[in-house]
């Protein structure tokens, strides 16, 4: 039962980071219907600013988060621009191929200057302290506090994509570009401002992930690719979904691994993968929108 | 009909030409054996990516299914070529017959993959198919490196015969390009191609949609099997990290460089890829940062819509067709 409850406390912590991950998926690709694999890459490109916030600058980590989400950001609108825009009207074969360009050049660029090797984030006060121990289940403070922090973004999240002007037009332009458009919404703006979100929710997800564990270039590629898996999984386009799919993928992991057999954790995320398109393409939340002709 | 009589028998004598020039090159001694090696190294591998890539032309670029796993198919060509050549006797004899069966086995066996995969699969479209088709290939590839008895895990299966010639290579890849290219002009082909450009509108020209796409994808996957069994002769070793995810963008890059489904673009891009990853060997990080910037271009220049792109392209074409029209005045 102890060993039951630990699990279900470490899937519910790996899963908090995989859905912050899988909402920025989600609002990408529900506004220009684009898998955007440089997310993955734009949490990398975060966990290495906190990282530098942290250990160069000795900053504590709450700002080194708002730090890296504001590099984010910014590299999140630049990609948009430069990369995406361009490609707006072109098939969506064009586009997919396009973002696994970005997510190498961006990749390798991180590495031919920051090295291949694996860094870790400095303790601070946040993230060591001491673990808590309830009968024999073991949490760390850290993991609780990026629970806690996970289920608030999430509100807020939620509140400016429901309650303010800019979450109205996203919902907007995401349900139909040209309609929102004559509507009198700037489109472009609208677009930057969902990948600025976005990336800026990946930078948060990635100095979690790397104060936890560690950081190198190509730790987002594994990552964003199960964040993916957990978006499509709640529903791709649902921000809803995106939690909870980020949540079960995570408790799912996490128990597969402890009973079931721990070589094949990477194998589950993309098992579920296969079984939810070929039985529930539009995810546990989704709907079920079919294409007329 | 008789013009596509005269381009064939040009494409006949031009493949004949380069066998020759092959031939003459290793056999003759007029050469630095260094050079030979490397050279003839460099050849073998164009020729098994040339097959790789046009597996995957089929698939992406004449059928529209966008395949991420490709490398997972050539892992399965790859293991099942291995183990198969000490049970159809290799090693006793190095007799040709069985070389050839144990190539065939492994190109066989990744068609089947390909049907069992692709019939549940292929159901899904665009992006989710390449992420599912990504799924597949890590789980070929996971599923390798935790099987450490009969698969060699992590380290592969070493240490086995090198068993391939130029000749055999070049001969096969041959024979691949042709396949390709009368089946373009069949029924089958064409097919192909309508489903890539609609499917609703071929589905109701009486194209079984499932039917073509997943013939499409068995005949590619089996080119990729084909392709790492043709590998297994070529390096004498087999390693999982050789087929990761890294290898089917390797091949998308070729297809995309080439132009998706433009089969003699395939080739000139496998031999163009291979001279440049010769070249960038000691900068792995300043290769793959090329990749990523070729494919983010190729694609922007495409299909995108840029005006400073868009004034170029218009100039280029502006040119070609003057150039078009000066031979045209000269012919007449």
């Amino acid at each position: 039962m102890d060993l039951l409850i630990q699990q279900l406390i470490n899937g519910i912590s790996a899963g908090s980071i995989y859905a912050i991950v899988a909402l920025g998926y989600t609002m990408v690709y529900g506004i220009i219907k684009l898998i955007n694999f440089a997310h993955g890459d734009v949490l990398m490109v975060g966990a290495f600013t906190g990282l530098y916030c942290v250990n160069t600058l000795k900053m504590p980590i709450i700002l080194a988060i708002i730090a890296s989400m504001l590099v984010c950001a910014v590299l999140g609108a630049i990609v948009e621009k430069l990369a995406y825009k361009p490609l707006r009207t072109a098939p969506r074969i064009a586009l997919l191929i396009t973002a696994i360009g970005v997510s190498f050049l961006i990749e390798y660029l991180m590495m031919y200057f920051f090295g291949s090797g694996a860094q870790a984030y400095k303790e601070t006060e946040l993230t060591s302290g001491s673990a808590l121990h309830i009968g024999n289940i073991f949490v760390t403070r850290f993991t609780i506090y990026v629970i806690l922090s996970t289920m608030i973004i999430m509100i807020l999240l939620q509140l400016i994509v429901k309650k303010t002007k800019l979450g109205k037009a996203m919902r907007a332009v995401s349900s139909d570009k040209d309609a929102a458009q004559l509507m009198g919404i700037n489109v472009d703006k609208t677009i930057s401002f969902t990948f600025m979100l976005g990336s800026a929710l990946a930078a948060i997800a990635g100095v979690m992930y790397g104060a936890q564990f560690s950081v190198q270039p190509l730790m987002g590629m594994q990552l964003g690719l199960k964040a993916f898996i957990a978006a499509v999984f709640g529903g791709i386009g649902n921000i809803p979904g995106a939690m909870l799919g980020g949540y079960l993928l995570g408790i799912i992991e996490s128990l597969g691994g402890q009973y079931i057999s721990t070589t094949y954790v990477d194998v589950f995320a993309y098992v579920i993968l296969i079984i939810v398109l070929l039985v529930r393409p539009f995810g546990i939340l989704g709907k079920d929108t079919r294409e007329k002709v | 009909m008789q013009k596509k009589s005269i381009s064939s028998v040009i494409g006949l004598l031009v493949v004949v030409a380069l066998f020759i020039m092959i031939e003459i090159f290793t056999r003759s001694g007029l050469f630095d054996q260094s050079v030979v090696e490397t050279v003839i190294d460099q050849i073998q591998l164009i020729l098994i990516s040339i097959i790789l890539a046009l597996g995957l032309n089929l698939i992406t670029g004449i059928t529209g299914q966008f395949s991420l796993g490709h490398a997972g198919f050539m892992a399965i060509g790859a293991y099942t070529t291995t183990l198969i050549l000490p049970i159809v006797g290799y090693g006793e004899s190095a007799n040709p017959f069985i070389i050839v069966v144990a190539i065939l086995a492994g190109t066989v066996a990744a068609g089947l993959a390909g049907l069992l995969v692709g019939i549940p699969i292929l159901r899904l479209k665009g992006d989710y198919l390449a992420i599912a088709t990504l799924g597949v290939g890590e789980i070929v590839k996971i599923i390798i490196e935790s099987n450490s008895k009969t698969l060699g895990g992590a380290t592969g299966l070493i240490d086995r015969p090198i068993f391939l010639s130029t000749e055999l290579i070049f001969i096969v890849c041959v024979i691949s390009f042709i396949l390709i290219k009368n089946l373009l002009n069949s029924s089958y082909g064409r097919s192909f191609i309508s489903v890539r450009e609609d499917e609703v509108a071929s589905e109701s020209m009486g194209i079984n949609l499932t039917k073509a796409k997943v013939t499409a994808f068995v005949i590619g996957t089996a080119f990729a099997g084909l392709a790492g069994a043709l590998s297994v002769g070529k390096y004498g070793s087999v390693t999982p990290t050789r087929f990761g995810f890294m290898a089917s963008i390797d091949v998308l890059l070729i297809v995309v460089i080439g132009g998706l489904g433009n089969i003699y673009g395939t080739v000139i891009a496998a031999i163009i890829m291979q001279i440049m990853v010769s070249n960038l060997q000691n900068l792995p990080e300043i290769r793959m940062i090329v990749y990523g910037l070729l494919l983010i271009i190729i694609m922007i220049v495409k299909s995108g819509n840029n005006p400073i792109i868009n004034s170029v392209r218009k100039f280029i074409s502006n040119i070609s067709s003057k150039i078009i029209n000066i031979f045209k005045k000269v012919k007449s």
